[in-house]
Order: C-alpha cells, then sequence, then structure tokens
C-alpha cells in the first residue's frame, strides 16, 4: 500500500489503479504507467542487484536502456522466465513477478559479499585469465562457480510457451526515436506521403518531451507530442511502433526492429479469442533512407563510492519525478559539470524534498537553469565535485571538494554533506549505437564532448544523437532531416512551421570524466565505471600501466563494455580514464564501436516461426507415406527423409519384437543378393540437358569420353573441379541427338547445377545448351537382384530380353499402365532397372511392384544396405570417399579420364602437375579387417608401424566401413598414401582405446570384380 | 544484409536470393595446356583482396539463375554498380579515386547512385 517516495500528484501514471507485483518474493503495489524500476523506487526498495565480481550492493542509476544495475529475471512460472530484463525498461503489469539476476542467496545478505570484501585486492583486472586458467583442467569447475557467483540469469528449463514472429517491410522512411526530433522528422517525412515507420523503444512515444520542464507553444511539451502524434496517426501511409526496438542496423539500410507486443502484460502472452498472441515480433526492414533519432545517454561522473545504492544520473532522477511521480530520496546533493544537470535539482525542490546542494565543477556556473536554482535558495558550490560518497546500502554522506581538473587533485578541503541522493552529470553521449553497427567508426567532436556517428550512405543523425540538445533546435534539426529523407526518395521538400520554444540561454560545459580523490586512484577507495561488469579507473589504470594502450585491448582486459549493457554509461569515461593515464586525447586512444543488438533480444523473437517442424524444410519423395506405414526408420540427407532400413517384427522370447539395425540391413542385403529388393532412389538430383552444344558440354565438365554415347545408351560419369580434384559423380543418358538427363549425388543437385550453369554463362556462353533441375519432377524406383528381372516382366511393356535391353540401357515403355523410363543402371552389383515415372504416379507403381513382388521375395531396403552393397563393389559416395583432395587416379578410376579428348575439360591441366602425379598420394583400396568381427571406424588413422614412437606418421584414413553379410566380415573402403602399389601389405588401425587393428590391403572390389552379376 | 539489383531481373531482391562466387573477370586461360604449372595456379587460386572497390561475381540463385557482376566497396560495402556478364566496369578503383578526389564529387556519386538504382543496362 504505502509507496513512500510516490508523489501525490504529477507525472503519467494512473493512480486509479494499483498493479501488484513481486521483487525477490516481497509483494509491492504500483501503478499502470510505471516501469518495474520507478515502482521499485516508489516503494523505497534501494538494492536491486549485487554486482558481479565484488558482490556490492547496488541500486537503480538510470532511467532507460543504460542501465547497469537494475537486471532482473522475470516470470512467475518456469515456462516464463526471462533472464536480464533491464528493470527501467520493464512495463508494470498485474502480478509482475521479478528477481535479482545477481546476489547468493539473497541481495540483503550476500554470501559473495564476503569474498568480494576479503578478494577485492586480490582481483585485479586480468584475474580470471591470471587465477582461473591454471590449471587449465580446473577450468570447468572453477567456471561453474563463478558463474554461479556472477549470476548472468538463466533460461528456463521448460519449453517457451510463447509464440514469436517474423515480419518483412519496405519503407521510405525508417525513423529511429519518437523523441521531439523523431516525431519532427516523422511528420515532416510523413506530409510528404512517405511512407515512413516511426519506432521507439519505450512503453510511450515521446521521448524526454514525457519529462521536459520545457515549454512548446506556451503549452507543456507533452501536448506538442500528443498532437503530433494524432496528426502522424491520422496518415495513412505512417506506422506508429511504440515498444520497438531499432536493435540492428545491418548493410543497405537492413534495419531489425523488435516489437515487444505482449510483454507489457504478462509473462507469457495472454489469450485473445482463444489464440495465443504473439510474444514479440521481428520486423525486417529495408529502408530507404534511416532518420536516427536516437537521443543521448547522460554520462554519469566517476568517483569514489560512485556505485552506494542512491547514486543516480541527473536526468534519471528528473525522469523519475516528472514522468513517474516518484522522488527517490529525501536529501539530494546534485554534481554536475554542465547546466543541464540541473534539471534535477529544480524538480527535485519543486516536489518538496531537500536539495542540500549543487557540486558543480565550473569555476562560473552562470546558466538560466543555474540562476533559477540560486533563486530557489538552493546552495551552489562553483569548482568543486562530489569526490566520494559514503554509505552502506544506501548514500548517507557525499564528499564535496574544490578540484583542479587540469591538475587531476582535490584543491581544497573536504566538506562531509548529509543526503541520502547524489545525482551526477558529465554531459551526455549521442546514442551512435545503431551508426556504428554498420561499420562506420564514431569521430570524436572536442565542442560536444562526444562521439558523433559518422556518414552511413542513407542514414541522417538529428537531435541529440549527433549533439543537438537544445529543445527549439531539436525539432527544427528533426523537421530538417525528415524532409530531407523524404527528399532523397523522391517527396517533396516541406516547409518548416515550427512550434515556439523558448532558448534557453546556457552556460558552457566543462569536460569532466574521473573526479580526482585525494588517494591516488590505485589506492584510493573504488570509483566504478562499468558497474555491470565492475570496472574500475584503477582496474584501467592498471590496464594501461601494464602495457595496454589501445582502448580495444583495454577493454578486452578489463571487461570494460563486455555487458548485457554494452556500456552504454562507462565506455566514454572509460577511455577518458585511459587517455588520461597514457597523456593522450580520448580520441588518440581509439574510438567507441558498438555491435548488435542494441538491447539484449530473446532467442524466440530471432528464431521467429522457424522451429520445431517449421526448423528447416523437410523433402519427402512421393513413396514417402509407404516408408511410414512400413515402419521405416529415417535418415537426414540433406533436406531429404530417406528411409535408412526397415525394421521388422521378430519372434522374441515373451512376444515380438523389432529388428535391430544390424539384423535388418544384414535381411536386406541377403535379399538384393539372392531375390530381389526395391529402393527409393528419388532423391538423386536429376539435371534435363538440352541444346546442339549439349554433347560437347559434357564432355568438357566430364572427365570422361561423351561423343559417341548414342541414344538409348547410359554412361558412368565424374566431374572435377579444375584443380583436378573429384567433385561429384553420376549417370547420364543419352535420351535424344540434342538431350541428356544426368544424374547427380542426393547432396550434390542444386551445386552441379550451379556449376554446369556458371561454366555455361560466364566461359562459354558460345554453346547451345540449357540446364534444368527435374529431380521432383520425376521419382525413382530401383528394383536390384536376381529376381529383378521376372518381377518387372510382370508389369512391364518394355522387352526385358538381356541383348536387347543390356546393361547401361534405358528403354521407353509402360510399367504398372504408367509411361515410363527404366534404366539398367546399377549400384549394387546386381541386375538393376530404375525405373522412373512422373512422381505423382509413384505411389502406385511402387505399390503394384509390392502387389506382384511378393512371392519373389521383394524386399524393401534403405540407405544403410544402399551403403554396403555399393562399398562391397567399391563404388563411391562423393563427399563421403572423396573430400576435394581426391583425383579420378588416386580412385583408381583411369578408365573415366579421357586424356585424348581433342578438349581441355575441367580439371585436366591440374592432373599433370607434378602434385597429383606422385605415386605416394592418399589413393583409394580396400581394407580387410584380419579379425572378421571388426568394423573399422570410419576417419580412423591408417599407419604403417604402430611401434612409431608417437606422434606416428599417418598414412592413410578410413572413408567407409560396414559389415558384409555377403562376405560374412567387416571392410572397409580407405585412401592410404601409395596403396595402389601395396596390395596385399598389412596396414595398422591405432584406436582411441589403446586397441590397434590389423588389416590388410585389398582391392575395393570385395565382390564380383568382373561385374558379371549385374551383366545379366 | 545486401540489397542487390539484378540487372536481368531488373528489380532489387535479398541478398538472401543471390550467392557471391568471388572475383569477376577470371578467366580460364584459352589453351590450358599451353599454361606453366605457376600460371595454372595463379588462376586457380589466387584472388585480389582490395580494401576498396573490387568486382565480383554473383548469381542470382534462386531468382533467374543468371550470372552477374557487382562493383562493391569493400569497407563501406556499397554496390557502386551492376552489369551483366560479358559487360566491363565503367567504376574501377582509378575512377573511384578521381571521383572522391574531384570537386564535383557530391554531383557524380549522385549520378553513380542513380545508376545503382536503375543498374547498368545493356
Ligand atoms: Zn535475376
Amino acid at each position: 500500500m504505502s509507496q513512500p517516495n510516490r508523489l501525490k500528484t504529477g507525472g503519467r501514471v494512473d493512480r486509479s489503479r494499483q498493479l501488484t507485483f513481486t521483487f525477490n518474493g516481497q509483494r509491492y503495489q504500483g501503478h499502470p504507467g510505471d516501469t518495474l524500476a520507478s515502482a521499485l523506487l516508489a516503494n523505497g526498495v534501494d538494492i536491486v542487484n549485487r554486482s558481479f565480481k565484488y558482490s556490492r550492493p547496488r541500486g537503480i542509476v538510470a532511467a532507460g536502456a543504460e542501465e547497469p544495475n537494475g537486471i532482473v529475471q522475470l516470470g512467475s512460472s518456469e515456462a516464463g522466465q526471462v533472464p536480464n530484463v533491464r528493470a527501467t525498461q520493464q512495463a508494470l503489469y498485474q502480478n509482475l513477478s521479478a528477481r535479482s539476476t545477481n546476489g547468493w542467496p539473497n541481495v540483503q545478505r550476500d554470501l559473495m559479499g564476503l569474498v568480494g570484501k576479503l578478494g577485492g585486492q586480490f582481483m585485479p583486472p586480468g584475474f580470471y585469465y591470471k587465477t582461473f586458467m591454471a590449471p587449465a583442467s580446473m577450468w570447468l569447475t572453477y567456471e561453474k562457480y563463478i558463474r554461479k557467483a556472477a549470476g548472468l540469469g538463466r533460461s528456463p528449463t521448460e519449453n517457451d510457451a510463447d509464440i514469436y514472429d517474423h515480419r518483412h517491410q519496405h519503407c521510405d522512411v525508417l525513423v529511429v526515436g519518437a523523441g521531439p526530433a523523431g516525431l519532427s522528422a516523422a511528420l515532416a517525412a510523413g506530409r510528404a506521403g512517405a511512407r515512413v515507420i516511426l519506432v521507439d523503444e519505450q512503453e510511450e512515444m515521446g521521448g524526454s518531451l514525457l519529462s521536459s520542464r520545457e515549454s512548446i507553444d506556451d503549452a507543456p511539451a507533452t501536448t506538442w507530442a500528443e498532437k503530433v502524434l494524432k496528426e502522424l496517426s491520422a496518415l495513412e501511409d505512417v506506422t506508429l511502433m511504440p515498444r520497438t526496438t531499432a536493435n540492428g542496423y545491418h548493410d543497405h539500410n537492413f534495419v531489425t526492429l523488435h516489437e515487444r507486443c505482449t510483454e507489457h502484460l504478462a509473462d507469457i502472452a495472454p489469450h485473445v479469442g482463444g489464440r495465443r498472441q504473439v510474444r514479440s515480433r521481428m520486423h525486417r526492414v529495408r529502408a530507404g533512407q534511416v532518420v536516427l533519432a536516437s537521443g543521448a545517454h547522460e554520462r554519469p561522473l566517476v568517483y569514489a563510492g560512485n556505485d552506494v545504492p542512491g547514486n543516480m544520473l541527473a536526468g534519471a532522477v528528473s525522469t523519475y519525478i516528472r514522468r513517474y511521480g516518484v522522488v527517490p530520496g529525501n536529501r539530494l546533493v546534485l554534481a554536475t559539470s554542465n547546466d543541464d544537470g540541473y534539471r534535477a535539482a529544480l524538480d527535485w525542490s519543486e516536489a518538496g524534498r531537500e536539495v542540500v546542494a549543487i557540486a558543480d565543477a565550473r569555476q562560473n556556473p552562470d546558466g538560466e537553469l543555474v540562476e533559477q536554482a540560486r533563486a530557489k535558495g538552493i546552495r551552489v558550490i562553483a569548482g568543486s565535485a562530489v569526490i566520494e560518497a559514503r554509505g552502506d546500502k544506501r548514500v548517507a554522506v557525499a564528499k564535496v571538494a574544490k578540484i583542479d581538473i587540469e591538475g587531476f587533485k582535490v584543491s581544497g578541503p573536504v566538506e562531509e554533506l548529509a543526503c541520502d541522493t547524489i545525482a551526477s552529470s558529465g554531459g551526455f553521449s549521442p546514442v551512435v549505437h545503431l551508426a556504428s553497427h554498420t561499420g562506420s567508426r564514431p569521430t570524436w567532436n572536442e565542442e560536444l564532448l562526444g562521439f558523433v556517428p559518422s556518414p552511413v550512405k542513407g542514414m541522417t543523425p538529428t537531435g541529440g544523437a549527433h549533439g543537438v540538445y537544445a529543445l527549439g533546435k531539436v525539432i527544427a534539426d528533426g523537421f530538417k532531416a525528415g524532409s530531407a529523407a523524404g527528399e532523397a526518395c523522391g517527396f517533396e521538400r516541406q516547409d518548416a512551421s515550427l512550434p515556439k520554444v523558448d532558448e534557453r540561454r546556457e552556460g558552457a560545459a566543462v569536460a569532466l570524466y574521473q573526479v580526482p580523490h585525494q588517494k591516488a586512484t590505485l589506492r584510493g577507495p573504488k570509483q566504478f565505471v562499468d558497474m555491470q561488469n565492475d570496472v574500475t579507473a584503477a582496474a584501467i589504470e592498471l590496464a594501461t600501466r601494464e602495457g595496454f594502450e589501445s582502448i580495444e585491448h583495454v577493454k578486452r582486459y578489463t571487461a570494460l563494455g563486455f555487458g548485457t549493457d554494452q556500456g552504454k554509461l562507462g565506455n566514454i569515461n572509460g577511455m577518458a580514464i585511459a587517455a588520461r593515464c597514457l597523456g593522450r586525447t580520448i580520441p588518440e586512444v581509439g574510438t567507441t564501436v558498438f555491435r548488435p543488438n542494441y538491447t539484449p533480444v530473446s532467442f524466440g523473437a530471432i528464431v521467429g516461426r522457424h522451429c520445431g517442424e517449421l526448423f528447416d524444410p523437410e523433402r519427402y519423395t512421393a513413396m514417402h507415406q509407404w516408408h511410414v506405414e512400413n515402419g521405416a526408420e529415417f535418415e537426414d540427407v540433406g533436406q531429404w527423409k530417406r528411409p535408412w532400413y526397415f525394421p521388422q517384427k521378430r519372434r522374441a522370447e515373451n512376444g515380438e519384437r523389432l529388428e535391430t539395425m544390424h539384423e535388418a540391413v544384414a535381411r536386406e542385403c541377403s535379399a538384393v543378393r539372392e531375390k530381389v529388393g526395391i529402393l527409393d532412389a528419388s532423391t538423386l538430383g536429376k539435371i534435363d540437358i538440352q541444346g546442339p552444344d549439349a554433347r560437347e558440354f559434357l564432355g568438357r565438365v566430364y572427365t570422361n569420353k561423351w561423343a559417341k554415347l548414342a541414344p538409348g545408351r547410359v554412361r558412368y560419369g565424374l566431374m572435377c573441379k579444375d584443380d583436378g580434384m573429384v567433385f561429384d559423380d553420376g549417370t547420364t543418358s543419352c535420351l535424344g541427338e540434342n538431350h541428356f538427363l544426368m544424374t547427380t549425388s542426393t547432396g550434390g543437385a542444386a551445386t552441379v547445377l550451379e556449376w554446369l550453369e556458371i561454366w555455361h554463362q560466364t566461359e562459354w556462353p558460345e554453346l547451345d545448351v540449357y540446364f534444368n533441375s527435374v529431380t521432383d519432377h520425376w521419382a525413382t524406383m530401383t528394383v536390384t537382384g536376381p529376381e529383378a528381372r521376372k518381377l518387372m516382366a510382370e508389369l512391364t511393356d518394355i522387352d526385358l530380353d538381356k541383348d536387347s535391353f543390356k546393361f547401361m540401357d534405358w528403354h521407353e515403355g509402360n510399367v504398372a499402365g504408367v509411361p515410363a523410363r527404366v534404366f539398367r543402371i546399377s549400384f549394387t552389383g546386381e541386375l538393376a532397372y530404375e525405373i522412373n515415372v512422373q512422381a505423382n504416379y509413384a505411389m502406385h507403381v511402387w505399390k503394384k511392384l509390392f502387389a506382384h513382388g511378393d512371392k519373389y521375395g521383394l524386399t524393401p531396403y534403405g540407405t544403410e544396405t544402399m551403403h554396403v552393397l555399393r562399398a562391397e563393389k567399391g563404388f563411391i559416395i562423393a563427399g563421403q570417399d572423396t573430400d576435394g583432395s581426391v583425383t579420378p587416379e588416386d580412385l583408381g578410376m583411369h578408365w573415366a579420364i579421357g586424356y585424348d579428348k581433342p578438349n581441355s575439360w575441367i580439371g585436366k591441366r591440374a592432373l599433370t602437375r607434378p602434385d597429383t602425379k606422385r605415386t605416394d598420394r592418399k589413393q583409394m583400396v580396400g581394407l580387410k579387417p584380419k579379425d572378421p568381427s571388426v568394423v573399422l571406424e570410419e576417419g580412423a588413422q591408417v599407419v604403417f608401424d604402430p611401434n612409431h614412437a608417437i606422434p606416428m606418421p599417418m598414412k592413410g584414413h578410413v572413408t567407409s566401413s560396414y559389415y558384409s553379410p555377403t562376405l560374412q566380415s567387416g571392410f572397409a573402403l580407405a585412401v592410404v598414401k601409395g596403396g595402389h602399389q601395396k596390395m596385399g601389405e598389412t596396414v595398422y588401425l591405432p584406436m582411441v582405446d589403446g586397441q590397434v587393428h590389423e588389416a590388410e590391403i585389398v582391392s575395393p572390389i570385395f565382390l564380383d570384380p568382373k561385374g558379371e552379376r549385374q551383366n545379366v | 544484409m545486401f540489397y542487390i539489383f539484378c540487372p536481368y531481373c531488373g528489380e532489387h531482391r535479398e541478398e538472401e536470393e543471390f550467392h557471391p562466387k568471388g572475383q569477376a573477370h577470371i578467366s580460364r586461360p584459352a589453351d590450358p595446356e599451353a599454361t606453366s604449372d605457376e600460371e595454372w595456379g595463379d588462376y586457380l587460386f589466387f584472388r585480389d583482396n582490395p580494401r576498396g572497390v573490387h568486382h565480383e561475381l554473383w548469381v542470382h540463385a534462386v531468382g533467374c539463375r543468371k550470372f552477374f557482376n557487382i562493383t562493391r566497396h569493400t569497407v563501406s560495402y556499397e554496390i557502386l554498380e551492376v552489369y551483366k556478364m560479358g559487360e566491363q566496369p565503367s567504376i574501377t578503383a582509378e575512377h573511384y579515386a578521381a571521383q572522391q578526389g574531384a570537386a564535383s564529387a557530391d554531383k557524380e556519386r549522385n549520378a553513380s547512385q542513380a545508376k545503382h538504382q536503375e543498374g547498368v543496362r545493356a
């Protein structure tokens, strides 16, 4: 009930409604319009976390994306857990449940705090590298405890209950940020008729206007914002997207927008009309022009004890007071280097609470806001700063002293001021993050004391994003940027009718980053630069003393900017400190680079609907349903689902059981060798090649000869790259004088088609030839085994006589009443017919084959049996038995190389290089294990001398290995150095477990070397 | 992610539709057998890696399947022009440097932008 820090009036929260929420198990109240952070501050919650390394208590510092401490774990159920949520950006909703990300066992009494206090001196930068890396074997153990203690948030252990979306969009002008600059830019582009998308990461559009002290057209700034938003929403081509973060800016104006659709309502998206709503949506936007109106982040000053809860950014203090009606304390001391910081003191005072003093680093502050503060009787201490905050769990004392900025020293006596809040302002850093995502490095502007975006084609920074801060100028600048962006997209320039904003007389700011202390930085109390990663000024100074001079190295050594906040608050201060230590200027130590994402994005939003069964397309053949119904186990081959083997039921002691893979494959192999088997080979790549020069083209891309292949004939071919290495193989059939059908490996189909196209289009465009993929058009079933002809005879009108339909012929005819092309190609070494029919007829043909095949013992087999059968014959699989370093000669395929062809076919020239001519290259051989029960491991290394001292010279490796039920032995294909000349020799295969297998080098053709079985 | 103008389709399409195929204008020696091993090695393996203007071969892989060339700046990733197979680039490294240095740089850049928008038509 009691919200001690909530003001009676003011702000944009709805006090008529209460929202109950829990934080670390404790119940609190807030209002619609609150963020979790504003509600926590309203309830006087000081400590929201424990720090990463030293386990120090930490409180809310900021009011937006730059918050380093208020990082919470959200979710009241396991499935709804969300890590790394910034309390400052999370809208409050009824029953919100949050916990601190850090703190073990809890934030109030933290065991690790003791470690932090004791370990403080012993945890210099590079601590983890120096301490925990040795012995290396212990790193996993250390890491577990470090992570537990550090608490980087945790992912849910249950499946995400939510759904996420992607949307692809185009627009003329994308405006990032709906503060005064962004609103004004959107107005200019929108009025011109451009298609505009305006995004803002906050719950409500308006940016700084929502907490501004200034008037526009003699009315509160929010009135102008409302008026502009009203006009924009009436424009048909303008899309307003609040709660949407432009989190990545990529090449050619491609921007990803993360729209949080329901995260302000509940931790799991509610149902509307019985349907679950999308939790968040990733928009992938291609913008004609991007207007970057992302504003600026205030920089805190770096002083001792600046991390004790109660230390806040001056601007954040104003935002909490003016936008949320929350004063986060009672007695304020303000430390500032500029006029803008004074807003916090004025707002604080007007909220009825005490401003103890303002420590202004400037000698003669004289701006308008300074005068207003003095007029209210606030004590302004010129030329001074808060040099140290004291307090345990909350600020209790601010130590203020005169400082000498040039000399980096305290120049006067220290005064201790009792207070509970210290607000600081060290000026502003333009939010250049998105601009630097594109690779454009920000440029230091000495006048603005900040980095500004460097030019990016098609992008215009405006307002605070490039250092324009005065409200009237921001609005004018935004309008100009929006109008120019519209014009660049072909729309008319808009004349501005700008609202009236009183110009404020402002005193110059002074450059102040780290505040000096009486003690030297290395010996004094800790001054925090990056609170999320616990990086101190001393750590940066130490890093520079250890020889790190580039800010990129300093950052990696100290972890500066490596938290989930990417150092939004600390990076510039860190650079300034490194520059001071090295005696250089900020631009001399480097620049600051930010990468996507601007704020963390959940994996769900990145993945969208591409998960589960939609993760990757699955390709099914025309007979897939039959395979499923007949109990096939499937194997993924590229995107294809191919039957792997078909386990059958077997009798067992207590009923039935399914065969093991080994049993199934043995049965399938025997069926093919003894009776007849059938394979769904539809996934093989098929390319239709036509044109008067088709034959000439084949002769150039294949290693062997094609000039004399007659219509009706089929030939096996090898393809090499121009380096002479085999990359695919397959058969090509002559369908007509100018018409061929090429088959490729299943995985190589798309690659081979692109390969043919690149040679045709870039090297030989004069050849009249055309290629088209017909893989999906034709279904292929291989009927193979001694009984294949008898089975085929029952179903086809094609003459199957061995003299009229020979091995490597193809014939056209009907099979099961369906027009078909039948090829006598064999990948098993047995009599084989590859039946190709139009895919939508294939299931009919397949079922007919089974209706007639039972009496012949027709057995379906899968890819595993296919592999065993082809390997027994020494047939290679490109990509398994070859790896891009194997020539046709290495494979022993001299017969497939047409050295005397008239053209210099692809790969020919390379085969005469000295290296490809070597006789000790790895060459394809068969390996027969001495122990027939041994099945060698694929990938196992071959050595000649098993007693050689380690490291043993490795002489080759196993590429394919199976158990052959026909040979009743394990057998393998391998590549072995000089293997072709080593037939009959013994080689050794040392295994990981210490065993050494012995094998004999044999011919890779284990079965029917003369090819009599396939040629019957 | 690039936004690429296919000179055959006559439209800008997302990079996902294209495959990069390396440096453009690498032509296979007319008589490979007449080359030395070194010359053949140069053709096979050696490619430029410039910081700045680069000519690249791309294919509209899931579009029209046509190969074409892109002149791209390897620092800004800006696509300066696209042109069909068999055509020569109008923007080269020398030309680009001169253009950047010229007093009328802005004007010319606008011209090249317009060209980029429309593609280079044969
Ligand atoms: Zn195209």
